[in-house]
């Protein structure tokens, strides 16, 4: 720390402030050094470094200065801008001063978090924080610019998280566009049995839900559609869905479901159905579908594939059957997004020795939901592949995908008490049947869910800690003939143990969906190594994301059981409830602008501008920028060949400032070119 | 640092992709060459070839200009005319005998922490292998006496 230093005149009294982020960047750089370093840099008047400059005492440390030592530039050396920028911006208002006058030099995600070599991570930051010293003294005040949120929101995904979402803010009195890729909503929720651990059944709790999103008049329910663009930014996105044909004449289909039962073409139901029921080429997922209205699955269809068939429009009471209908491209503005896309289960088939796919009475998981449910294919009975015998013993194998370093690392934190509800459900089904699970650990965090385990103890189910190596139907032993025999290593008796079973079900873990990557590219958001969304901040942000205006909830973020997925969904919609009753948000006034009387008049920025923003004045012969079309990324700075376009908060001379801050430890051999 | 030769890599990366990658590989605990420095732009397609080449003169040995795929602009296509800058400054300086490794241009989404840290670790690399740039000697001859053709930039 140094005392109050008097700056030359002409020059600007900057407070340098170097944080340690507790170890994160202390344990790597070192903030003495770099803090002591940079008082040597004739504009700072103040250096300091202090444990966790976001905390309020950090902040006001700042606040302080400014006002008893006349700071008039504040650079805080910390975090990610996109991180902590507005909150430092906001303490250097406090401070009296106008908040752009502020800059942030980040030495933790780019410095002291990417290398382990200390000397060269202090070399580094020293490069940083005198980067943002040169640039600061060159900012000059700004004043955000009030943007209008459009009240119009649109969520993506129609299973519990959007359903919740959806909901909470058409009841809010907003209006909601739901966009659903499927027939219907409902989501896997719909595919569940029972839900752990109250053991409710999950239908009953969801069609009430699915029934009011399809009653309400503020959601306009845009099923078996996808976005095709989004252009825009908060308040104002632009968006085109493309609602699919469907084949059916939504204002004349009066959901009867004679098409579905008459039409003679029998489909695998590999979606809803998880591969163990059929449909029809027409079809409702299921009876509660929201809409009602079926979908023609034009590539199973017998008239689509054959040109003959036609018995579902010969059926039809009200001729909603429409074999000409094309897809529709919907065009509609909404101030806020929230995407709820769901997961993927894992495929069991990637793990061959667990022989999903090639022994018949091994299942997946969502089979066995939808096998267990009355409504199912058998009734809600527990039935072997043959589908009238009944297992006498059943394996339930936990961590299938999951927690596994050939597959996915991560815990898909549901599994562990499905499978113990699986194992509840088959003593409610079949009393007399063994069961057995085998865990690696069991994992059982959540409100009644412990409990539920030591309910499951007492029901008689036999527990094997240990990873299932295979299942395998070669028999070697009097007994295992025409059984499962799922091979592993009981770890708590430190023996192997082969175990002959009649049926196997698989636990799959929760993956992220399959086109979760270019979902987020259209929406301009990132993934993490899993490909599940990224949130703003894990912690504190977790269903905003680094996109202002687009919100996450549910599993698209990373696994997560029915209690925590309603309530992201209900934490989405406050956000963007809370935004729309803001009515406006500030914008970063990161703006270009032309100096008119020195523009030579040549045109070329005209044509670059994304926006159109740029106009030509006919008779001063000269360019100007309308501000509101500006978004302000900087390309026709960059091109200005008469260099009399600034774009504010990233002019020339504070880039050029930058730069020559950041090569502080490098010679130049040859003199510096003229500023421009 | 020891005495082998550590290049100065000036990166100038776009605000939504680039930037956001290297927070990402940051906040993944990615480790890579601490030699690039980034200054953060709102948009790749605003990295003027001016500040290439003034990083150039200032002692930089390399410079990395990093934004969104193509298609994925946050301000639909300002990457494209980033690349279209990039190329003709490209063809500029390797008549100037100025390594094309010395100058690169990357496309790195915000999820791709790993694509960044992996082309900041090869690029060290490559101009490690190439050693300091000299720019006087490069471009001015040796001499000190201005190049004519880099003084008209």
């Amino acid at each position: 720390m140094s005392d109050i230093k008097e700056s030359p005149a002409g020059q600007e009294r900057v407070g340098v402030y170097v944080c340690h982020c507790g170890s994160n960047i202390a344990g790597t750089i070192n903030v003495d050094e770099v803090s002591k370093w940079i008082e040597s840099n004739p504009n700072v008047v103040v250096s300091r470094h202090y444990e966790f400059m976001c905390s309020s005492t950090g902040q006001e440390l700042i606040e302080k200065d400014i006002k008893e030592k006349g700071l008039t530039r504040v650079v805080v050396a910390s975090c990610s801008p996109h991180m902590h920028e507005k909150t430092f911006r906001e303490a250097t208002q406090r401070g009296g001063l106008n908040p752009f006058l502020f800059e942030m030099a980040n030495i933790r995600e780019h410095d002291s978090w990417a290398t382990n070599n200390k000397e060269a991570a202090t070399t580094k930051a020293k490069a940083l924080v005198n980067a943002a010293v040169e640039r600061v003294v060159h900012h000059v005040p700004l004043e955000k610019i009030p943007v209008d949120i459009n009240p119009n929101t649109m969520i993506v995904g129609g299973g519990i998280a959007g359903i919740t979402a959806a909901l909470e803010l058409a009841e809010a009195g907003h209006h909601v566009y739901l966009v659903e890729r499927e027939g219907t909503i409902g989501g896997h929720m719909a595919q569940i049995d029972k839900t752990f651990p109250t053991l409710d059944c999950s239908a009953c709790i969801l069609t009430p839900k699915m029934v009011d999103v399809g009653q309400n008049d503020n959601i306009t329910l845009l099923t078996y559609s996808e976005v095709e663009s989004v252009d825009g930014y908060i308040g104002n996105f632009n968006i085109t869905v493309r609602k699919k044909a469907r084949c059916v004449d939504e204002e004349l289909c009066t959901s009867c479901g004679i098409c579905e039962e008459k039409c003679p073409q029998k489909v695998l139901d590999d979606n809803y159905g998880a591969g163990i029921s059929y449909r029809k080429a027409i079809y409702r997922a299921f009876p509660q579908a929201v809409p009602g209205y079926p979908v023609l699955d034009k590539e199973n269809c017998t008239y689509f594939q054959t040109g003959k068939c036609k018995v579902c429009e010969k059926v039809c009471p009200t001729s909603a059957i429409d074999y000409e209908q094309e897809d529709q491209l919907i065009n509609f503005n909404v101030g806020n997004i929230i995407l709820a896309t769901g997961y993927d289960l894992f495929d069991a088939r990637r793990i061959p020795q667990y022989g999903y796919g090639r022994l018949a009475n091994v299942f997946t998981s969502l089979q066995f939901e939808r096998m267990v449910n009355a409504s199912g294919p058998t009734g809600g009975h527990i039935v072997l592949r043959d589908g009238v015998t009944e297992p006498e013993s059943i394996a339930i194998v936990h961590c299938v995908g999951s927690r596994d370093q050939n597959y996915n690392e991560y815990c898909s934190k549901v599994c562990c008490m499905y499978s113990l509800k699986f194992a509840h459900l088959v003593h409610e089904h079949l009393p007399e049947a063994e069961v057995y699970n085998y865990y690696i650990d069991m994992r059982t965090p959540g409100k009644g869910y412990e409990e539920f385990y030591h309910r499951l103890l007492k029901e008689g189910t036999h527990f094997i800690r240990g990873k299932v190596a295979e299942i395998t139907d070669a028999d070697r032993k009097p007994g295992e003939e025409g059984k499962l025999i799922v091979q592993a290593e009981n770890t708590l008796l430190g023996i192997q143990q082969r175990n002959a079973v009649d049926m196997v079900i698989l636990s799959s873990g929760i993956q992220a969906r399959h086109d979760a990557e270019e979902v987020s590219k259209l929406f301009k958001m990132g993934c993490d190594y899993d490909g599940f969304f990224n949130e703003r901040h894990p912690k504190l942000a977790p269903v905003s994301t680094m996109t202002d205006g687009i919100f996450i909830a549910g599993a698209c973020q990373g696994p997560k059981d029915i209690p925590d997925t309603v309530a992201q969904g209900g934490a989405a919609a406050s956000q963007v409830a809370k935004l729309i009753s803001q009515g406006t948000v500030m914008m970063e006034p990161v703006r270009a602008s032309i100096r008119e009387d020195e523009c030579s008049g040549c045109r070329i920025c005209n044509n670059l501008c994304p926006y159109n923003a740029i106009e030509f004045d006919e008779e001063k012969k000269v360019s100007h920028v309308v501000t509101a079309l500006c978004q302000g990324c900087g390309t026709c700075v960059a091109a200005c060949p008469s260099g009399v376009i600034d774009g504010a908060h990233f002019t020339n001379t504070q880039v050029l400032a930058e730069l020559k801050g950041i090569l502080w430890d490098v010679e130049a051999d040859v003199p510096a070119m003229e500023e421009v | 640092m020891s005495d082998q030769f550590e290049p100065v890599i000036v990166g100038f990366l776009c605000n939504w992709c680039s930037y956001r990658a290297a927070d990402l590989a940051g906040t993944a605990r990615i480790k890579y060459a601490p030699n690039l420095r980034v200054i953060r732009v709102m948009c790749s397609g605003r990295v003027d070839p001016q500040f290439v080449l003034q990083a150039l003169r200032s002692g930089a040995d390399g410079v990395l200009i990093a934004g969104c795929h193509p298609g994925e602009c946050h301000y639909v296509n300002g990457n494209i005319k980033a690349l279209r800058r990039f190329t003709l400054l490209r063809k500029t300086l390797e008549q100037w005998g100025i390594e094309q490794e010395r100058v690169q241009l990357l496309w790195a989404s915000a999820s791709e922490g790993t694509v960044l840290a992996a082309a900041v670790d090869r690029m060290t690399e490559q101009i490690k292998a190439l050693g300091p740039l000299r720019w006087s000697q490069k471009v001015l001859g040796g001499n000190g006496a201005v190049h004519p053709v880099a003084e008209e930039v």
